[in-house]
């Protein structure tokens, strides 16, 4: 499909949820129990959460990395109100995408 | 704190201590996890794990940018992006963690 007609795809149907993922590595993998499979998968997630909780990055080459990014504490509005309230400084978690995805995401499939 | 990367290896680790499988197969299974997920994505899938987060794509329409050096005009190219939605669980572990 030519890549300027994409922007008109709907895709509100089109997801991939935790217990599909699941499901296909068990299909993959008849050797293993399924609860194994769910341990397995809920294990890198868990991980990867883990890691980011204790300020680490997890680099996924290809796939991209995970990281903690610092916000400064700023001076905000309520916007309802006007009234200027403190925001603390705070961590929020932060994904980039690797240039191997980026590639294939955009029709590149060379290695 | 020292900043630390962890990769694939101690994904693998963790999924070997945690079932008991050879580290070998631990690491073909953690690379199956996002060969599946790529591979969902790059068929226009978002995927939503559950207390994890939400990877969507989103198009972007083609524009026309500027190159910074030369002020030349130079059209970008429609093209696919990936963006994450961490989960609340996610934000609230790692704003905890990291507090002080």
């Amino acid at each position: 499909m030519p890549l300027e007609n994409r922007r008109s795809i709907r895709r509100g149907d089109d997801l991939m949820i935790r217990s599909e993922l699941i499901e296909k590595i068990a299909e993959e993998n008849p050797h293993l129990y399924q609860r194994d499979v769910e341990r397995i998968v809920n294990t890198v997630f868990e991980s990867i959460i883990d890691a980011m909780a204790d300020g680490n990055r997890v680099e996924l080459r290809g796939f991209g990395a995970f990281s903690v990014k610092k916000r400064d504490a700023r001076v905000g509005r309520n916007p309802r109100t006007g009234e200027a309230v403190q925001v603390d400084e705070k961590h929020v978690p932060f994904f980039k995408t690797g240039k191997l995805l980026r590639d294939r995401l955009n029709g590149y499939e060379g290695t | 704190m020292s900043e630390k990367t962890l990769t694939r290896m101690d994904l693998a680790e963790a999924v070997h201590e945690e079932v008991g499988l050879s580290r070998n197969e631990s690491a073909d299974l953690v690379e199956s996890v996002l060969q599946h997920m790529s591979d969902a994505l790059v068929r226009g899938e978002n995927v939503k794990i559950s207390s994890f987060g939400t990877f969507s794509i989103r198009d972007k329409a083609a524009r026309m940018g500027r190159n910074p050096k030369t002020g030349e005009e130079v059209p970008i190219s429609p093209r696919r992006v990936l963006s994450f939605r961490p989960s609340h669980l996610m934000k609230d572990r790692v704003a905890h963690g990291n507090k002080g």
